[in-house]
């Protein structure tokens, strides 16, 4: 910055004479910065003024309700009673003093910032010269062969070995860095025998490769007469965690129809196009995947009235007695149907693990 | 021997030298003193963003005390008697425990949060106002790059700092984000599994989010802020045409005192709004949303405002599903056309924009004065075209709430959303071009006329008249001599020329006299200037 080549303007002055006084001297420095000061004005007129006076006591005022305010802050947070407890308790009101106080207290101490810059120090304009232009030829060619120099002297071009030799040398060492920070993450989402994405906790192989019951959140078993006619209930795999997020594809939904929607899903079931749903109602049972296959939210908002299953994520609407086909939203394939049957001791089981994919739709979902 | 005494009126003096001594600080200090900012509330949208940033970084801090990232599964065994007994997740819990069992806790909670808002608000407005005055032509295309980036980064640090509780909201929100990540061709099952460790939900995606959240994140926020800040700096602010302004100088007043102190004073009035926010207003009740279940999910779950308008197209999105018969058979699931192709469009278009402009307009000069809107009618259709595109799919974010609130269909509002995401944006940019031109013509009249006064006058052959006020020199006749546009304001009323006092009055009354500025950029200037002295 320094000020020849800033092509300063006007005349410059010996900083050292005595006579200056310190407005001068910050001028001169101005003048070195390009900057020209073409107003600078108190905003009273004759010092000492009855508005100026005022304007000092309003700030004098927001600076003291600012400390008040803090101060009660500081009061409220160590005495108030904070700790929660159940009910309508003094300790309901902790948050909106705390948020009340610091606020008021900080938005005080703002305004008597704001009040002083805006109104007790003088206003100005000033004028900057802005030197954004680029830099000249001349420098834009030295740089530019400096740096081919150096191209130069490392003499890749004259020693096409050292060419192939670091794109050999270097490339290994690329990937061996990436490796190591990327291949931890990597999991095979098809391994094994049952693929994670491809079966839930329905599946035998969870239950010693016998039939998994239907069971409520705590793992009690599921009669038919538990459900009564129109009702509905979540049921999970019967399988240790089964009601856990760790199997959290499995939330089935078990609907018990009524004698008429019921024949109707029987129907459209048994007519199914590509067979997967046939026989997969027990009586006036069915049960349907509760993840969504859009997004995979929990398709629960039962409509009675329609015999329609919501999903409160998107909208999807699927149509209970026809395949849980979507009938309105982003979805574009039904909700999985599982094969409902009732095990010796009257419980509901899965035959089996549901035939289609369960949760949202993937590039290579067969 | 003799104690020498320290001289304790020399000592800044003896500082100041011993520190120019080591650093040569005295002529870039002097600069930086001196550096001049040109002034407009417009230009403080900005600072906002910035200061909430700084909120949320020291709120942040006081979180991370105490939150555990960690999925175990544990019993509730707090203060909160509604949740007793429940498994949750550690994380899920250790959030409770930070809104009921730490003093002040649930206060920085909210206020974490409401800054996060803030920060996001602020960064559209901002956004917007640097678009719509083309602040990001060249020189500051890179600037504004930059800017969009920290939007985006913005939407992600947002996203993961939600999930984090681990609650019942937070849960959707992740198992949506894991069927987007499903949705992408040939790579999607392996990169959901490789996020989240395997199937969804596993054990490892709360501390994968949290190490993500409070430092890969914010460090490259920090980071880009730090160069968005530099390149302000260095290519110096943009200023509004205007008397004395030209495209190589700025004008306004120097940055200390008066334009620091300024600056001081709004990062207060801004940490007292959002402490205010933070007590009064209550955000994310985590406590009634429960540990997140995957079996369960409340009606009206949307995301934070600024991950609405993703929601929101996914919700709009028809069911349109691309199956490729081949082997099989694969295919491509209608959400990955709003969610990954919307968004990265989103992104990718606003940052091109500036050369695209520039290539239309065959405009390769720096730009260092902002452009008028209405100036630029085809560049403020588009932005109005993408904002309401925006508008429309934030709304359809809540169209749920909407529908409920408002006994609508809950189809006809994705009907509406989905018609009204083809059909207004052009609206918009045909409507607004029109505002534009209109106003621009309004200029060239009252330049060329003069400004109506109110007053009717009767000729003799009994025609009447409205007198025109003048702006410049009148010719013989005592017609006005059409002046040229500057870019700037046309006054438009007497008041402006000084026929009337302006009406505020008060503590808010303002330092800057209306008749101080020179009406148009040809009158006054720098002809003659009384010496100046220090106002002191």
């Amino acid at each position: 910055m320094t000020a020849v080549h800033h092509g300063e303007t006007g005349t410059p002055v010996d900083v050292k004479d005595p006579h200056l006084t310190r407005f001068d001297i910050v001028k001169e420095g101005l003048r070195r910065d390009d900057i020209e000061i073409v107003t600078y004005e108190s905003n009273f007129h004759g010092q000492n003024s009855k508005a100026e006076r005022r304007v000092v006591r309003n700030i004098s005022l927001l600076l003291l309700l600012s400390g008040l305010f803090t101060a009660a802050f500081l009061v409220f947070y160590i005495v108030w009673p904070w700790e929660f407890e159940l009910g309508h308790t003094l300790s309901d009101y902790y948050t909106p003093i705390l948020g009340i106080t610091l606020g008021l207290g900080l938005l005080s101490l703002g305004f008597a910032i704001l009040a002083w810059a805006k109104k007790l120090l003088p206003h100005e304009l000033s004028i900057q010269q802005r030197h954004g232009d680029p830099s000249s030829d001349e420098e834009r060619l030295i740089t530019g062969q400096t740096m081919m120099f150096v191209a130069d002297e490392m003499g890749v071009a004259r020693r096409p070995l050292l060419k192939g030799a670091i794109a050999i040398g270097a490339a290994p060492l690329g990937l061996a860095v990436a490796a190591p920070l990327v291949g931890g993450l990597i999991e095979d989402p098809h391994k094994g025998e049952h693929p994670m994405m491809y079966t839930t906790g329905f599946h035998p192989s969870h239950n010693g490769d016998k039939p998994v019951r239907l069971t409520r959140e705590d793992g009690s078993p599921i009669r038919p007469e538990d459900v009564s006619a129109g009702g509905q209930m979540t049921v999970y795999p019967g399988i240790p965690h089964g009601a856990t997020n760790h199997y959290a594809d499995s939330p089935t939904l078990l609907i018990h129809l009524r004698a008429d929607d019921a024949a109707e899903t029987r129907k459209n079931a048994e007519a199914d196009k590509n067979g997967r749903n046939v026989g997969s109602m027990w009586g006036n049972y069915v049960a349907y995947s509760k993840i969504c296959t859009h997004a995979g939210c929990p398709a629960s908002l039962y409509e009675q009235q329609t015999n329609r299953l919501l999903c409160p994520c998107h909208q999807s609407q699927f149509l209970i007695t026809d395949n849980a086909q979507p009938v309105f939203g982003p979805a574009t394939r039904r909700l999985p149907m599982l094969p409902l049957t009732v095990d010796e001791e009257g419980f509901f089981v899965a035959a089996e693990d549901f035939r289609d994919v369960v949760g949202p739709d993937f590039w290579e979902r067969p | 021997m003799k104690r020498r005494k320290i001289d304790l009126a020399e000592a800044p003096k003896n500082f100041a030298k011993g520190v120019d001594d080591r650093f040569q600080a005295a002529t870039p200090l002097r600069g930086l003193l001196n550096k001049v900012f040109p002034d407009h509330w417009s230009f403080l949208l900005g600072e906002i963003a910035l200061f909430s940033f700084i909120v949320l970084l020291l709120s942040g801090v006081f979180l991370t005390l105490f939150f555990d990232p960690s999925m175990k599964e544990v019993p509730y065994d707090g203060s909160y008697l509604a949740l007793k007994g429940t498994m949750m997740s550690a994380a899920y819990e250790s959030s409770l425990n930070l809104s009921f069992e730490v003093r002040g806790g649930l206060f920085m909670r909210q206020m974490h949060h409401w800054a996060a808002l803030l920060f996001m608000a602020s960064i559209i407005v901002h956004m917007a106002r640097v678009f719509f005055t083309g602040a990001f032509r060249k020189p500051r295309e890179i600037n504004w790059v930059i800017g969009v980036l920290l939007f985006l980064l913005g939407f992600f640090a947002g996203f993961t700092g939600y999930s984090l509780p681990d609650d019942g909201l937070s849960g959707t929100g992740l198992r949506i984000a894991s069927a987007i990540m499903l949705t992408l061709p040939v790579i999607g099952t392996w990169l959901s599994a490789a996020i989240f460790g395997g199937e969804f939900p596993g054990e490892l995606i709360i501390g994968r989010f949290y190490i993500a959240h409070v430092l890969l994140i914010p460090g490259i926020l920090l980071g880009l802020i730090a160069a968005h800040l530099g390149i302000v700096f260095k290519q110096k602010h943009t200023q509004w045409p205007g008397p004395l302004r030209t495209n190589d100088n700025v004008v306004g007043e120097r940055m200390f005192p008066r334009y620091a102190m300024k600056q001081g004073g709004f990062f207060m009035a801004v940490f007292g709004v959002i402490a205010l926010m933070a007590g009064m207003f209550q955000i994310n009740p985590i406590w009634l949303f429960g540990p997140y279940r995957a079996a369960e999910v409340s009606s009206a779950s949307q995301p934070d405002f600024y991950v609405m308008f993703m929601d929101g197209l996914v919700r709009l999105t028809p069911n349109w599903q691309i199956y490729i018969p081949i082997g099989d058979g694969y295919s491509l699931p209608p959400m990955f056309w709003p969610a990954v192709v919307g968004l990265g469009a989103l992104f990718t278009l606003p940052m091109a924009y500036p050369w695209l402009e520039a290539r239309k307009l065959k405009d390769k000069r720096s730009h260092h004065l902002l452009e008028r809107p209405r100036d630029n009618p085809e560049r403020v259709g588009i932005g109005m075209m993408a904002l309401t595109f925006f508008i429309i799919a934030t709304l359809s974010g809540a169209n749920d709430v909407i529908a409920d609130k408002f006994h609508i269909s809950l189809n006809a509002m994705t009907w509406a959303g989905r018609i009204g995401l083809v059909i207004l944006p052009p609206l918009a940019y045909y409507i607004s071009v029109r505002i534009c031109l209109g106003l621009q013509q309004h200029d060239r009249q009252v330049l060329a006329h003069g400004v109506e006064t109110g007053i009717i006058r009767r000729l003799p052959n009994g025609k009447f008249e409205e007198v025109h006020q003048p702006l410049g020199p009148v010719d013989d006749h005592g017609h006005p001599i059409p002046l040229e546009y500057a870019g700037w304001v046309v006054p438009k009323k007497m008041n402006r020329l000084g026929a009337l006092a302006p009406a505020i009055k008060g503590f808010f009354y303002p330092v800057e006299k209306p008749a101080e500025i020179p009406v148009s950029p040809a009158v006054g200037g720098s002809a003659k200037r009384e010496e100046i002295k220090s106002g002191r």
